[in-house]
Formats: structure tokens, C-alpha cells, sequence
């Protein structure tokens, strides 16, 4: 059964069709790229997969549970994680305390008001800053960090608590050459336990490390299978370059 | 500064803060006031005065300089319980301490509680004019309602409202209702100091900063702005008794826009997000407000310059009076009360 299940969404604002009657399925442990030109829809369908908003119609299954209209924490506690195509890090606390923000989601408020959690957690979030290459900037405000960090910063805050899938929405957007690879060297290690959904523009990056891609154009999948496989895709190179 | 073999580190990165030390010297300050004036119990009055309203602009503070929510309407959860505690003194003859404190703050808790269920808690983030909007709305409906409510006094108020008891001991203004009132705002600044610097802090932090964000990593965004908001109305509420009892009077200007609106200048004036800051800016203002009284012009004048000050420290000193000797790295990510490694903090 696949961990993710999106069946028939369609989403319009106004007189807009943005999605029609998209199906996409997610398996665990693979990494899922989503193509596609501007103005596809592959943003809305992440941000409908995530909770920002609801599908118009159709369903949304992940691990089992139906979450197409449950509110963004509760698809977070049960596994689901995102990251915001814009840097959303919080830029006025520190980089310790951003992923300290993310790693203690779902603790008791109780726990919380006693800071309990601040102790219990010190060498996950070091660890996490470590893996993502922040740990000699963690008492830095994160607004002080370079966009590239801020996009390492935002992913591991997204791979905290060990979701079972990663949504992210172009993670080297604004990268330098050096970074792109970077980031794809820092995600690979995670395919073991974490399915990722990457919308990005970036062809080669999909390339490089998605196992399945899906095409998108004007809100409906055109192609979907094995990257290399779509990549060759008549409809895709006709989607992508008109 | 930082220890990285414990992670053991100051929030502000081993910066000097300021902070302690001004709440020190108002510590200070405010247990040698009433002895510095014993010949002048009018200014007693005064300062006592300054100390409840103190406790309403904590609360507003708690609403807005620490989890962005804008409450134009914070004055009803003062002027209800501060209602109901007159109307039990005189319809029950009741006015024992360890009675009616608790009541107001109970009444402040639920009112607020079914203010939040209304403006916070739908599916959808709040803007803040929407909750600024709804808070000054509710303010003002229920300023209005009382006006014409016989039963509560009208437009008149409620006036010689039964004195605070405590035992066989009643408390009237002077020397002991000061350090009642002492008591109380040191408890309610404690007590919102130990939350605001709390892991419950940071997610406030975090939430003032990007809602949405704290959402997607799974927190119940709504669930702690009803939380903040109905702790701010519990506090606001005991302020509201303490202002009834220690006045001897209320009425339908203490729960309408106009002193919400002064919790605001009070808040923003002193330094929002510091809990000290409403402190100080109440006592300038309300004291400035005394001294000024007598000048025919000023007095006249008085609300358009209280305009005036707010529009000027919004648009050239958003961090208030504090916000001169504060930085806002120590107001903003001052959190955890304890080192990284659980060693409580120097």
C-alpha cells in the first residue's frame, strides 16, 4: 500500500482550475519528484497534499488515514512534513532554537510550560545541526544566515521529528552550483526512512535523485513512471518546451 | 561565551541583558514608594492605581508583545469581573478576598475563553485587524449594554461598592490595599514571566513570527493563542476586582475602548514583549497624566497628546521606552529557563 494516495483532487479558485482530477501515489522509501511549467499546479497539489488548503473534490489518504480536509497539525503528527518553496525559518530566534521549535511539535503543553523538552532533546537538535552543517551557527539569529543555509536550516527543522514523507517545495531554489549538490548529498541519507515529494525546476536534481517523477501541465498529470523514463517522454518535452 | 561540549549558552549569545536589571530597580523602587509617601496618601492612591492597571497592560502585553494577538478590546475582561464583583457585594453581601478575587479571575478566564472560541478558534488563521476588530467590538457592545442596563447602574455605574475583607479586616486605599495590589502584580509578573520564558515561550515566539509555519511542524496554533488570550483575561480580570474595590466605584467607561485602548498606549509605550515595559509605561503615563492635571490646556488636550504619543513611538520607537536599552535579540529570544543542558540559568 503506498504511503501517500492522492485520488481524483481537483482544486479551482474562482474560475480557475488549478488541479483536475490529479491521482498520484507515493510509495515509502522513495524519492517522488513533481515536474512541470509554471502555472501547472504543483505547488496547489503540495499545498493541498500538506493542508494549506482543501482539495474542491477528490481524496487525500497518507498512512492510512483519509486527512483531505484535517488540519495541517494533525497531518504533521502523523508524519507528513513540508517545506515552504519560500524560506519560512523563523528569523528572529536563533538557528539552535528553530530546530529545538520543530523538534518539540507535538510535545504536551504541560511539558512545554515546565521546559521540560529543552533538556531532553539538546543533543538531537546538535545532532540535526551537525547533519545539516549549522552546528558553528546555532547561536546565530537565523535571519543572519546565507539563503542556502536558510534552505538547510528549513529542511532539517522539516526532517526533525523523522517524518515518514517530506514535501519540499523547490529546495534549491536561489542555490549556487555548489549548494544544489550539496543539498543533494545531504538528502540521499534519509531515503531509508523517509519518502520525499520534490517539486523543482530543476531537471537534473530530479534526475540525480528521484526514483519516480510525475509531470504536471494546466492541473492535470501528463506522465508518470521512472525518471529517466519520463524524462524521455514526448508529452513532458512538449509540455516543458511548448 | 558558549560551552559547545554541553550547549550550555546564553539565548542572546552571552550579550549583558538588561532586562534583570530593570526589573531589579522597580522591584526596587515600588516596595520603597508607599514609605516615601506616608504624608501624601493622595499619591498612595495614585501608585496603587498605577499597580492594578499595570496588571492590565501585562495582560495586554501577554496578548500582543508576546504571541501577536491584537486585543483592542482588553478592557472587558476588566470591567465585567470588576462588575460582578460589585454586584455580589451588594446583591450578597459578599466581599471576602479569598471569594472574589478568584471569581473576577474565573470570570476573566471564561469571558475570555468564549471571546477566543469566537475569534480564534476557527479553521482559518485570523488576521490581526479581524481580532483587533472583534476584541474593540465586543468592548464597545458591551460598554453600550451596560450604559442602558438599570440593574448595573447604567450610564452612572456602580458606586459604594462594598469594601475587600479580608478575615474581619477590611481593606480600604492607603498603605495595605498598595501592597495588596503589590502582591498581586508581582504574582501575575512571576507568573507570566515563568510562562513567556518557558519552552511555551519559544512556541509563542515562533507563532508571533509565522503561524503557518508552526502549524506545519504540529503545533495547534489556535489552541495556544486561546490558551495566552484566556490567561490574559483571567489576569485582567483580577486587575478589574482590585480596581473596583480599591476606586469604590465602576462603571461603563472601565470596559469599553477607552481604557483598552490606554492598555495599549501603556504596553507599547513602555517597551511590548518585556512584561516590565507596561510596567514603566503605565507609571509615565499615569503619573504624567496626575502631574499634568492642573494645567487647564494639557488637561484639555490630554487624550489628543495621549494620540499623538502613541502614533509617535509606533512610527519612530516600536520597541517603547525599553526598546532604547533593550535590544530586540534579548526581548525576542530570551527563552528557556534553564541552560541547554538543564543547568538553570545565570
Amino acid at each position: 500500500m503506498a504511503l501517500l494516495e492522492v485520488e481524483s483532487v481537483s482544486k479551482s479558485f474562482g474560475a480557475l482550475q488549478a488541479l483536475e482530477g490529479v491521482d498520484l501515489s507515493v510509495k515509502a522509501g522513495t524519492f517522488h519528484g513533481l515536474i512541470g511549467p509554471n502555472g501547472s499546479g504543483k505547488s496547489t497539489l503540495l499545498k493541498a497534499i500538506a493542508g494549506a488548503h482543501f482539495p474542491s473534490t477528490g481524496k487525500i489518504t497518507f498512512a492510512g488515514l483519509d486527512v483531505t480536509t484535517a488540519p495541517p497539525y494533525e497531518r504533521a503528527r502523523a508524519g507528513l512534513s513540508l517545506k515552504f518553496q519560500i524560506t519560512a525559518v523563523l528569523p528572529e530566534l536563533s538557528v539552535y532554537d528553530n530546530v529545538l521549535l520543530a523538534l518539540q511539535a507535538g510535545q504536551r503543553l504541560w511539558a512545554l510550560v515546565r521546559s521540560r523538552t529543552r533538556r531532553a532533546v539538546h543533543a538531537d537538535v546538535m545532532h540535526s545541526l551537525e547533519r545539516f552543517r549549522l552546528a558553528k551557527r546555532a547561536d546565530d539569529l537565523a535571519g543572519a544566515l546565507s539563503h542556502g543555509e536558510q534552505q538547510w536550516l528549513e529542511i532539517a527543522m522539516a526532517l526533525a521529528r523523522e517524518p515518514k514523507l517530506l514535501l519540499l517545495d523547490e529546495p534549491t531554489a536561489g542555490m549556487s552550483h555548489q549548494e544544489r549538490r550539496a543539498t543533494g548529498e545531504l538528502l540521499m541519507p534519509i531515503k531509508e526512512t523517509c519518502a520525499l515529494l520534490i517539486v523543482e525546476h530543476d531537471l537534473d536534481f530530479i534526475k540525480d535523485i528521484c526514483d519516480i517523477t510525475t509531470v504536471l501541465d494546466q492541473g492535470r498529470v501528463v506522465a508518470s513512471g521512472p525518471t529517466r523514463q519520463v524524462q524521455d517522454n514526448e508529452r513532458v518535452r512538449e509540455a516543458y518546451l511548448g | 561565551m558558549t560551552d559547545r561540549a554541553t550547549g550550555a549558552s546564553h539565548a542572546d549569545g552571552g550579550r549583558v541583558r538588561v532586562l534583570p536589571f530593570v526589573e531589579l530597580v522597580m522591584l526596587g523602587v515600588l516596595l520603597v514608594t508607599p514609605f516615601a509617601l506616608t504624608s501624601r496618601p493622595e499619591l498612595i492612591t495614585l501608585v496603587t492605581n498605577v499597580l492594578i492597571l499595570s496588571i492590565l497592560a501585562i495582560s495586554f502585553d501577554l496578548c500582543w508583545g508576546y504571541s501577536g494577538i491584537m486585543s483592542f478590546g482588553q478592557a472587558l475582561f476588566f470591567g465585567v469581573p470588576g462588575y460582578v464583583i460589585a454586584l455580589v457585594g451588594r446583591d450578597l453581601e459578599f466581599s471576602h478576598i479569598w471569594g472574589t478575587l478568584p471569581l473576577a479571575m474565573l470570570v476573566g478566564l471564561v469571558l475570555a475563553l468564549a471571546v477566543a472560541s469566537f475569534l480564534l478558534m476557527g479553521r482559518k488563521t485570523p488576521t490581526p485587524i479581524f481580532v483587533a476588530l472583534g476584541t474593540l467590538t465586543g468592548a464597545y457592545a458591551a460598554e453600550r449594554l451596560v450604559s442602558g442596563w438599570q440593574y448595573v447602574g447604567a450610564g452612572n455605574g456602580l458606586s459604594a461598592i462594598k469594601l475587600l475583607q479580608a478575615g474581619s479586616f477590611e481593606l480600604v486605599e492607603g498603605i495595605e490595599f498598595y501592597f495588596l495590589a503589590f502582591a498581586c502584580l508581582l504574582v501575575v509578573y512571576l507568573a507570566s514571566r515563568f510562562l513567556m520564558r518557558s519552552q511555551m515561550g519559544l512556541v509563542l515566539a515562533g507563532m508571533r513570527q509565522n503561524e503557518e509555519r508552526l502549524a506545519f511542524l504540529g503545533y495547534r496554533v489556535q489552541l495556544y493563542k486561546a490558551m495566552v488570550f484566556a490567561f490574559a483575561g483571567m489576569i485582567a480580570g483580577l486587575a478589574g476586582a482590585l480596581y473596583s474595590y480599591h476606586q469604590g466605584f465602576i462603571g461603563p467607561g472601565n470596559m469599553g475602548p477607552g481604557l483598552s485602548t490606554m492598555a495599549v498606549i501603556y504596553c507599547l509605550f513602555g517597551g511590548a514583549g518585556t512584561l516590565i515595559g507596561p510596567v514603566i509605561g503605565t507609571a509615565a503615563i499615569e503619573i504624567l497624566s496626575y502631574v499634568l492635571a492642573d494645567i487647564d490646556v494639557v488637561k484639555r488636550f490630554w487624550p489628543v497628546i495621549l494620540g499623538l504619543v502613541l502614533l509617535l513611538v509606533v512610527a519612530f520607537q516600536p520597541g517603547g521606552l525599553l526598546g532604547m536599552f533593550v535590544t530586540k535579540r534579548e526581548r525576542i529570544s530570551s527563552y528557556g529557563w534553564r541552560a541547554r543542558d538543564g543547568r538553570p540559568e545565570s
